[in-house]
């Protein structure tokens, strides 16, 4: 029963791997030179105080939510996808429709300035 | 175990603290947070009336896509009326939204 | 492995056309928003207008005649039902239109396209919630008329009371759209499917669902989740704040279409499928439709700012819709439905009157701004007293036979001691919405601070005009449009 879940298993091991795998890779890879000045937590001035975050411009937020809402819209296109040949002109066409609506708000975005990033 | 009650009772749990998470908390984020955690509370039943009672095998699984999409445009209406909250009143805190009273 | 069929629907393209008009002239006035340098500022104002009369001149083309049937795979409902609430939505959407013209040339930043093109996607989303006959497209107009809401109601981006309302309408309005899922979730859960015909099909066939928890969850949780958009008494917080931060033309907007769309809801989702249920809901829905018209009014009557005593008064008003909701019977339905329409035309007007009275930047809204009113400007007086009238119940408006058709029909199902209450809190309303006539016409004119009257465009005299005499007309005749009610809810799939 349990052994229909083995391939979400062998995906959640196979992800792990990657992500550790490249950590481990750009350690081994990436050029190190420490040196005494370049591992002091801060490097000019005053040792740093205070709260460690600070804020986030609003570009980045501006940025995460059109990411947000234009991402998502791909939960859509997959059904479409799988379906393809079977809705053939029809799901076409509607497809394009809706891609053409994503377009114009994407043209709205690009024309309002929201993706200049200064 | 592998049983519709298991996940009925899971989403009962989630849509719970959810709704905990909008009448107990002050932060705008974490009201955020907790509804788009009632949303999935619900996507959950469908997912869970599907696989176990419904004759029909997608209906279930159409809706929670399309309420996923729903979320992310709900999230991203809220995170921008936050924002200008934000702008002016340079908190995040709903009891400082309180110039309306009645 | 489950191989799945497709099959292409036959789809009747004629029944969404008004909702295709209003998405194209949505998008094109977007477009037309940010390509300045093409068009003339106030192109985008007229576009929708025109997009918004050519929906409303499809709604009329192509009618309704014949059976009842669906299309789109049973999504979309053709009805009269569908006929009668499209037709409402759209004359909301161009008196909404017409009124903010005006209202735009205070406010600079409502003139632009992003304003009208949420403007007309609100009224997809509430055509398609009155049209739907699937809980999945109700649920997505649902979330496409509040969401364009949330933004509009945030319009005022240099008021903090503006963002304000905003935020309280968006966390409010999500947490009721969340329970509205939650419910409907059960409703797939104890019926199987999520298409209303196969709905009250199931139901009608095993009536021992009836007593199946997973039923009784689902109405409660649609009728909070409903209730929350139609502002009924305890999931009302949100209707005064969010009124009265809101820009007055928006206000108008929210409150006659979103809750024309939201009743359409009602009768769609429960009043239809759920109608065997009707004895396990008749005394909650009993003692929500006594407070909320009491709560509404008994607020109303000590409110100075005559945005926020609107608001209460249309707390109140959804108390004797929901009348009809519990008497239940076809003509109970029709009053209702007569009495959205009655609504929308005195309440835009109301709204459309306060909202045209701004100077630049600035709004009077408080009541005693209107003193001397009447005399300073007799026919504004005259109308805006026509539309207090009306909503007060006054004969010879349309208000008043609005009430009169709910109120005998909940006497004719038994009611007699709800109408007994809504009677009292009609006379109750009486006082508060006459004082505004009184202090128009029998208040001294302050000196400082007197109401002048900016520009008026010829939009909103149309407007005003339009929602006066159709309140009137529907008051002294309104025998055409109780039976044109009647006939759109005999023919409800």
């Amino acid at each position: 029963m349990l052994a229909v879940y083995l391939p979400i298993l062998y995906m959640i091991i196979l992800a792990l791997l990657f992500g550790a795998g490249t950590v481990f890779l750009s350690h081994l890879l990436g050029p190190a030179r420490p040196f005494k000045v370049k591992t002091q937590s801060y490097e000019c001035g005053i040792p740093s105080e205070g709260a460690h975050y600070a804020q986030t411009p609003v570009k980045f937020y501006v940025t995460a939510l059109l990411f947000l809402v234009f991402d998502l819209e791909c939960v859509f296109l997959y059904p479409w996808a799988v379906y393809y040949r079977r809705l053939g002109a029809f799901g076409l066409a509607e497809m394009l429709i809706f891609l053409l609506i994503l377009v114009v708000s994407y043209v709205y975005v690009w024309k309002k300035g929201a993706l200049e990033w200064d | 175990m592998n049983s519709l009650s298991t996940y009925l009772l899971i989403s009962a749990l989630l849509f719970s603290m959810g709704l905990l998470g909008i009448l107990q908390r002050r932060n705008l984020i974490g009201m955020l947070i907790s509804v788009e955690l009632l949303l999935n509370a619900a996507n959950l039943n469908f997912m869970a009336f599907n696989r176990f009672l419904a004759h029909d095998p997608v209906t279930g699984q159409v809706i929670t896509l399309f309420v996923m999409g729903l979320a992310a445009a709900e999230a991203a209406i809220g995170l921008s009326i936050i924002l200008a909250l934000y702008r002016k009143m340079h908190s995040i805190n709903i009891e400082a939204a309180q110039k309306m009273k009645g | 492995m489950v191989t799945f069929k497709v099959i292409l629907p036959a789809n009747d393209y004629m029944a969404v056309l008004p909702q295709i008009v209003l998405v194209s002239t949505a998008l094109l006035v977007l477009m037309m928003g940010v390509f300045k340098k093409l068009v003339n500022a106030s192109a985008p104002g007229f576009t929708a207008l025109a997009g918004s009369l050519l929906a409303l001149g499809c709604v009329l083309f192509v009618g309704h005649h014949g059976a009842p049937s669906s299309t789109f795979g049973g999504m979309v409902l053709v009805d009269g039902f569908s006929f009668f609430l499209s037709l409402v939505i759209c004359i909301i959407i161009a008196l909404t239109i017409l009124v903010s013209l005006n209202y735009g040339n205070f406010f600079n930043c409502m003139r632009t396209g992003e304003y009208y093109s949420l403007l007309l996607m609100a009224g997809v989303g509430m055509i398609f919630m009155a049209t739907a006959g699937n809980l999945i497209l109700l649920f997505v107009a649902l979330e496409t008329m509040s969401i364009s809401i949330y933004a509009l109601t945030g319009f005022h981006k240099k008021q903090l009371k503006s963002s304000e309302a905003a935020l309280k309408y968006f966390l409010l309005g999500a947490f009721g759209s969340a329970f509205l899922l939650y419910g409907f979730a059960f409703i797939y859960g104890a019926t199987g499917s999520l298409d209303i015909i196969k709905i009250a099909g199931f139901i009608k066939t095993h009536p021992q669902m009836l007593n199946m928890k997973f039923l009784v969850a689902a109405f409660v949780l649609t009728i909070a989740g409903i209730g929350f958009k139609i502002s009924m008494v305890p999931f009302h917080m949100w209707t005064p704040d969010t009124y009265e931060g809101a820009p007055t033309s928006v206000t108008g907007f929210m409150a006659t279409g979103v809750k024309a769309a939201a009743f359409a809801a009602l009768i769609r989702v429960i009043l239809v499928p759920l109608a065997p249920m009707q004895h396990s809901w008749v005394t909650i829905m009993w003692i929500a439709a006594f407070l909320t018209m009491t709560v509404g009014n008994i607020i109303a009557l000590v409110q100075d700012n005559i945005k926020r005593m609107l608001a209460y008064s249309s707390i109140a008003h959804a108390g004797y819709i929901l009348l009809g909701f519990l008497a239940g019977t076809g003509l109970a339905q029709a009053g209702m439905l007569y009495y959205l329409m009655v609504y929308a035309f005195m309440n835009i007007g109301a709204f459309g009157v306060v909202a045209l009275l701004c100077k630049k930047g600035e709004e009077y809204t408080s009541i005693s701004d209107f003193a001397g009113l009447g005399f300073k400007y007799p026919l504004l007086g005259l109308v805006m007293s026509v539309f207090l009238f009306s909503l007060a119940g006054i004969p010879p408006t349309g208000g008043f036979m609005g009430k009169f058709y709910l109120f005998t029909q909940a006497l004719r199902s038994g009611y007699v001691w709800l109408v007994v209450a809504a009677g009292v809190n009609s006379v109750i309303s009486i006082y508060y919405y006459l004082r505004v006539v009184v202090v128009m016409y029998f208040s001294p004119q302050a000196s400082e601070n007197s109401i002048v009257l900016g520009s008026v465009s010829p939009g909103i005299v149309i407007a005003l005009a339009t929602a006066a005499t159709a309140v009137l007309v529907m008051g002294i005749f309104p025998s055409y449009f109780f039976s044109l009610a009647g006939n759109s809810i005999f023919s409800l799939m």
